[in-house]
């Protein structure tokens, strides 16, 4: 995966292009917003991650202009404002996604990989992973031959985790996704609602396809693979 | 600008001015008109005597002729406090009457006029005014009967000196009325001043004086007074804020680089640095839970977030908030039931108040006791489950929409519940309990920046905590 990130923080945005390239991307660095203009309009990234703040021409301001030139790289904003109408500010200038620092690399990097997959996915009307099966359309969830009840939300969780199977989801996404909150619930109530899901999922089946990520999140996969 | 200057350019000593103008044009106005008239009035008393006078002459003459009219004259000159007469020849010599000397020409000018002459008895210098009316009798003689007419001069020059003198009272008592009265306002603004340039150079506890009268001056001083009650009390709080958010992130910050210093000097294997940096992160991730939520506080108390309110059904929030929280109640052998059965809406923040009343619930099962499940007969909850040890409700109380969670832990005491809503406030009882301190504060702040607020009760026992919001939309409660 080609990366871009615009962020005029020097040790910042050296330490996000090690990271990066630890784990196996390519990531490319531009200091202020008209170098980072250039080098997207040039193309070739999969993922633009644009700090908000930025000298010569600001982050939002990069992507509308991105977006009127017709160039859809998915773009995930990095801003120290965190309020609601902030993001909302963030995402209708044509952001894909919104992040507010201090943010872990755990959770920039689950959501960098979504939009990166966003960008090919087509809407499928049934998700599998291994002999899991999820009917969006008639709401049936299945393992091997056998079907399971879910709660509405739990159907809502399920979906989310298997439309990105193979993924990380943080405990955030999941509750802005899943929840629709943006503020921190104190508790890992998340933690709680997994457990239940998998509960359900996974006892009395193998092999256990949710699987806890330490220090990031969940991922659902296919063990044997 | 000088003290003379300062009172001339006061609100109070310009109006005076203006009434004082309005008021003295009137008066001049008025006491002209009146001049004016006593004067026509005398002249008509003169005019309607005068012209009896000559038809009594004229009857006289037609009657006895040159020599009647004569005699008539002499004997009517000599009455005390009598009219001006002169009989005279076609040229002027006068036959009969009491006037001496006359204007050259008079005689010539038929009709009414005004002329300057001297009685007979009078002596030489004193001339006076008459207005006289002239007539010509047949063969060419000539009758003048006048009144003189100083009388109506002087009633016209008492009347304007009058009007003079109490034009001049009139202005040295309004302008001394004006300078008492603005100086009496100015004084008081001066105090003012002064008091305010005291507040301005940081002595936030001082107040504007009042006086006592209830006029404009002591509504303003008041109503400044109460401001500087609210930025005082703000500053206060903001003070305590610096003092204690530096106590409460400097303890964490200073774990933080002991637990770092301690695996530098003493971890001997990669699996001993890896848990001292684990414990590293989860540390700062507290930290910044703690920045979050009192940026939320700031951002809520500034009013800022106030811009995007929306109309929403706090019932739909107390469903949601519950359904996230119900997992984690039951992990502790809680049972946590809503109560929230029709739309109450209100207009807020959806976002915010979901955050207040989740912060609500998270406290409750952090303190909440389970209810043992068997009950004494006649006690709530079925045969299997046990009565609920947290209850959320959202329900319309009048013009409010109030979001209640009611647990039956230890409850918080009276005198203690006032304090529990301040920032970094964990009461000893809570201090074993993970958290920031911070929940209760934030959903006051929250309840504030809708108009509403937090109430803290007891539930007997246990806590109920009271978000109240005000209503929105027309539709009215049962």
């Amino acid at each position: 995966m080609r990366l871009l990130i615009i962020e005029d923080d020097r040790d910042a945005a050296d330490y996000l292009v090690k990271a990066f390239r630890e784990v196996g991307h390519v990531a490319d660095h531009a200091a202020d917003g008209e170098e980072g203009l250039a080098l997207a309009v040039d193309g070739g990234y999969d993922v633009l991650i644009v700090d908000r703040m930025l000298p010569k021409r600001d982050g939002l301001s990069v992507i509308g202009v991105l977006r009127d030139k017709g160039i859809g790289t998915p773009a995930l904003i990095l801003s120290a404002l965190g309020q609601v109408d902030d993001r909302v500010k963030g995402l209708r200038a044509g952001g894909d996604d919104y992040l507010v620092k201090p943010y872990s690399f755990a959770e920039l990097l689950a959501r960098v990989e979504v939009l990166a997959r966003r960008r090919g996915g087509r809407e499928e009307t049934v998700y599998r992973v291994a002999d899991l099966a999820l009917d969006r359309l008639s709401h049936r969830v299945t393992r091997g031959e056998d079907e399971i009840l879910l709660q509405p939300r739990e159907f809502r969780l399920l979906e989310f985790l298997m439309k990105h199977a193979g993924q990380v989801v943080t405990r955030t996404m999941l509750l802005e996704n899943v929840w629709d909150y943006h503020f921190d619930p104190q508790t890992n109530v998340i933690d709680v609602h997994i457990s239940r899901l998998r509960s359900k999922i996974d006892k009395g089946f193998t092999p256990p396809l949710l699987h806890t990520i330490r220090g990031a999140g969940y991922m659902i996969r296919d063990g044997a693979r | 600008m000088t003290a003379l200057g300062k009172l001339l350019r006061t609100t109070a000593f310009r109006l005076t001015l203006v009434y004082l103008v309005l008021f003295a044009l009137y008066a001049a106005l008025l006491l002209f008109f009146f001049a004016l008239n006593a004067r026509r009035l005398v002249t008509e008393q003169i005019t309607t005597t005068v012209n009896a006078e000559v038809a009594g002459l004229t009857e006289q003459y037609e009657r006895g002729g040159i020599v009647r009219l004569g005699q008539v004259v002499e004997i009517r000159s000599r009455r005390p406090g009598s009219s001006l007469y002169l009989f005279a020849t076609p040229l002027g010599q006068g036959i009969a009457g009491n006037v001496a000397s006359l204007e050259p020409g008079i005689l010539n000018q038929k009709g009414w006029v005004e002329a300057t002459y001297r009685r007979l008895d009078a002596p030489e210098g004193n001339e006076h005014h008459a207005l006289v009316l002239v007539s010509e009798l047949p063969g060419g003689f000539h009758l003048l009967v006048g009144r003189d007419i100083e009388e109506r001069q002087r009633i016209y020059d008492i009347i304007t000196t009058a009007g003079r003198w109490s034009m001049a009272a009139v202005l040295v008592l309004g302008l001394g009325g004006g300078f008492f009265v603005s100086r009496r306002i100015l004084r008081r603004v001066d105090a003012m001043t002064e008091k305010s340039q005291t507040i301005m150079a940081g002595n936030l506890s001082n107040r504007l004086p009042v006086a006592g009268t209830g006029d404009e001056l002591d509504r303003l001083a008041l109503n400044v007074n109460a401001m500087l009650d609210r930025i005082e009390g703000l500053m206060r709080g903001f003070r305590e804020v610096s003092d204690n958010v530096a106590h409460d992130l400097k303890t964490p910050l200073t774990r933080l680089r002991n637990r770092c210093e301690a695996a530098l000097r003493n971890a001997k294997t990669e699996a001993d640095y890896r848990a001292a940096l684990d414990s590293t992160i989860e540390e700062s991730a507290e930290l910044i839970r703690t920045f979050d939520a009192l940026l939320m506080i700031a951002r809520a108390e500034s009013g800022e977030a106030g811009r995007d309110m929306a109309e929403f059904d706090a019932a739909e929030i107390a469903h949601g908030v519950a359904e996230l929280y119900e997992p984690v109640a039951e992990e502790k052998g809680l049972r946590l039931v809503v109560e929230a059965p029709g739309p109450a809406m209100v207009r807020g923040h959806r976002e915010l108040v979901s955050q207040a009343l989740a912060n609500l619930v998270d406290n409750a099962i952090k303190y909440a006791a389970p209810v043992p499940q068997l009950v004494p007969a006649g006690g709530g909850g079925g045969p299997d489950q046990p009565p609920p040890a947290i209850t959320v409700t959202a329900g319309v109380a009048g013009d409010h929409v109030a979001l209640t969670v009611a647990d039956r832990g230890p409850g918080i005491p009276a005198d203690q519940r006032a304090h529990a809503v301040e920032r970094f406030v964990r009461l000893e009882q809570s201090r074993s309990q993970p958290g920031s301190g911070l929940g209760l504060s934030l959903a006051s702040a929250i309840a504030h920046l809708h108009h509403g607020e937090l109430r803290l009760e007891d539930n007997a026992p246990g806590l109920r905590t009271v978000l109240v919001l005000p209503r929105a939309g027309p539709q009215r409660s049962d």
